[in-house]
């Protein structure tokens, strides 16, 4: 990594600096040389601002043949399905054939979705997805800074490689395998459930908690497996930003006096703060997206008031038991509260004066 | 990476008081080491105790579930039932992975997974790598529209149902191409490696170019050995989410058996034993099972068991490529 003083997002980010293939100069004339580069490139970018002409089309066919199919398979595959929103207008009975057979209802279905039985059971499960998004991002940002922030002050860097190393395993553990011990973990203690044991071990509670029956705790739940999950994972960011810190300015701080703890709060914390902004924007987009496993493996019927979020609807109410037509009204207002959460993280990116997300 | 910031000498006095820059001669001096990093002060003990535990204790907590599942895995199935298992089995036995060996299904769904996962690492490297390089290209006319048009698949997705409708349509539900074709491509893999070849020096290529080199073989033979680090964590998060996907088995491929996965018979045996759980206390964890071979196991340890099958196998790769992983992950975070 290089030492340029984190003044913009890109080198917060490292987008630049850290993508150069290893070179062993010094670091100096590789930032004027990179710097050089730059202009260059940016001058080229200018002169030569690709316009579409016959000649440019026949010069660049190979280019053209590696990229053109794909693009069509991408358009195929991902934009094409929206062929299956017309669902949402109709009657849909899987019996009766292809889309072309089914029967049009206009916008009954949305109206079915929102409003009645329905539209309760649909509210809490937008609430339910928004609560436990939200709470895992909060909970997974704070621990993840201020597992950083620890893992900075690790000066011995065998031992601190191998703490990462073992904070990241759990990131590659599919989630299946993470409910699978969640759910072992949460248990009674007499079926292995080691979170109750500790608990009354250390005098807590008295009777074991029935974490996975009880509803209040469900998003609780979620939110600490997503951080078990992904919290060595979650400080490689933030890890990376530390590092690009300009150390002129601890050193600076030391002359006047400054202690581990106020380098950390006014020299660490602001140096990291354009990546701490740009992460949370960027899964403020995701927020409707997230959290599918962990609910739909653990959440049974007892707390599915809790548990059951959007995806999970759309899977078990729409999927497994044939309701097509009302699981793609909540696909497509799923998707376009995402394309909304995005626009809108994109205009406050660049309101902040960040790299644009899109 | 982390390199800390201590061993090396910085360049440039930037934010440094005036009286510093004053005498910036005798800063230029052997590089001064600070105080605070070098004696062993009251603070610093106490703090590096402290800080030494509590990661220690985060490494355990990591740790000990996985330890757990092992531990349940090598003990006796009989036992287990008794609950009780620390990190260590207590009545050693290896039945429970010959059990699991025996299983057609289990055995079967091994072989799935590393095939789908094989395939699917090979094809993706190769059309997002290929793809990569057509919009590395600063001349290509189309560069723009076309990263737009991946760009928004990031956050546009049509949805669960209409995905699997254009499966069923084009024909591909219970075959093995619902497991590949789908995810040839994915757009953030897909601007890791634009980047990445970006920053190779245009001289690279354009000398290969002087030399006669076609577009294919300039991507094939010049630009992508140059960029094998990105390819390797590419492939990594490729690999490990084709290995750890349970989803595009049971929505498309769960009406064959044979294209069963591991995931997702865990995921089988999990959702099973959860409703067992939830309706009737433990009765499904107590309930012996006899395994082809005679042997005779527990679901808890046959879980147990499976879940080791099913994690090893990442879990042997990653550590290989963290030094990779902070590129990687930092070039996609961000459109770049």
């Amino acid at each position: 990594m290089t030492h340029a003083p984190v003044s913009n997002l890109v080198t917060a980010t490292g987008l630049e600096p850290a993508v150069e293939p290893a070179s062993s100069s010094g670091s100096t004339d590789r930032k004027a040389r990179k710097n050089a580069e730059k202009a260059r490139k940016k001058k080229l970018a200018k002169d030569s601002k690709p316009k579409i002409t016959w000649n440019a089309v026949r010069a660049q066919r190979a280019l053209l043949f590696m990229a053109v199919p794909l693009l069509l398979y991408q358009i195929l595959f991902k934009y094409v399905p929206v062929y299956g929103w017309a669902i949402a207008f109709q009657d849909y009975k899987p019996g009766r054939g292809g889309i072309f057979n089914q029967e049009w209802v206009g916008f009954e279905n949305f109206v079915d979705l929102f409003t009645g039985v329905n539209g309760e059971r649909f509210r809490r499960v937008v609430v339910n997805t928004l609560g436990q998004s939200l709470l895992t991002l909060v909970v997974g940002t704070v621990g993840a800074i201020a597992l950083a922030l620890l893992l900075n002050e690790v000066k011995n860097l065998p031992f601190k490689r191998v703490l990462q190393n073992i904070t990241y395993m759990p990131h590659f553990l599919s989630w299946v395998i993470v409910a699978s011990l969640a759910s072992v973990a949460l248990s009674l203690p007499s079926s292995g459930g080691f979170i109750n044991q500790a608990l009354m071990s250390l005098g807590i509670v008295q009777e074991p908690v029935m974490f996975l029956t009880e509803p209040n705790h469900f998003w609780g739940i979620v939110a600490g497996t997503s951080l078990w999950k992904e919290l060595g994972w979650n400080t490689i960011l933030y890890l990376a930003a530390i590092t690009a810190i300009d150390p002129a300015q601890y050193e600076a701080a030391e002359v006047d006096g400054a202690g581990r703890y106020r380098k950390m709060w006014n020299i660490t914390l602001p140096g990291i703060r354009p990546t701490i902004v740009v992460l949370l924007i960027i899964n403020c987009g995701w927020i409707l997206t997230t959290n599918f496993e962990l609910p739909y493996f653990l959440g049974n019927g007892l707390i599915a008031e809790r548990a059951e979020t959007i995806d999970v609807f759309v899977l078990r109410y729409g999927y497994q038991l044939g309701n097509y037509s009302l699981a793609v009204v909540a696909g497509i207002f799923k998707t376009i509260v995402a394309i909304i959460l995005v626009g809108a993280a994109n205009q406050a990116a660049k309101r902040l004066n960040q790299e644009t997300l899109v | 990476m982390s390199t800390t910031p201590v061993a090396k000498p910085v360049a440039a006095p930037v934010a440094k008081p005036l009286a510093k820059l004053v005498t910036k001669p005798l800063v230029r001096r052997p590089p001064r080491r600070r105080p605070s990093r070098r004696r062993w002060t009251t603070e610093r003990v106490v703090f590096t105790t402290l800080n030494t535990t509590f990661l220690l204790a985060l490494a355990a907590l990591m740790l000990y579930p996985l330890l757990n599942t092992l531990a349940i895995s090598l003990n006796d199935g009989m036992d287990a039932v008794r609950g009780g298992i620390g990190i260590w089995p207590r009545v050693f036995s290896l039945q429970n992975y010959e059990v699991v060996l025996n299983m057609d299904t289990i055995y079967q769904a091994f072989f799935m997974s590393v095939l789908k996962t094989v395939v699917v690492v090979a094809t993706n490297l190769f059309f997002t790598s290929m793809l990569a390089y057509a919009l590395s290209r600063r001349e290509f006319i189309f560069r723009r529209p076309i990263t737009m048009v991946f760009v928004l698949t990031m956050y546009f997705d049509a949805g669960l149902i209409p995905n699997y409708l254009l499966i069923r349509d084009l024909g591909m539900l219970n075959t093995f191409h619902a497991y590949w074709v789908p995810v040839i491509i994915s757009a953030f893999n897909l601007i890791v490696l634009r980047t990445y070849m970006k920053s190779i020096p245009d001289e690279v290529t354009e000398s290969a170019r002087i030399d006669g080199a076609g577009e294919f073989r300039t991507w094939w033979q010049i630009v992508m050995p140059l960029c094998r680090p990105a390819l390797a964590v590419v492939g990594l998060f490729v690999a490990v989410g084709s290995w750890n996907a349970w989803l595009d088995t049971l929505l498309y491929n769960s009406g064959e058996q044979w294209l069963s996965t591991l995931q997702y018979e865990l995921q089988k045996l999990l959702s099973s034993s959860m409703n067992a759980g939830a309706n009737s206390g433990n009765l499904a964890n107590n309930a012996a099972t006899v395994g082809s071979g005679g042997q005779l196991t527990t679901p808890i340890a046959l879980r147990s068991a499976i879940t080791m099958v099913a994690a090893v196998p990442i879990l042997l790769v990653y550590p290989f490529l963290q030094k990779h992983f902070v590129s990687g992950l930092m070039i996609g975070s961000v459109k770049g």
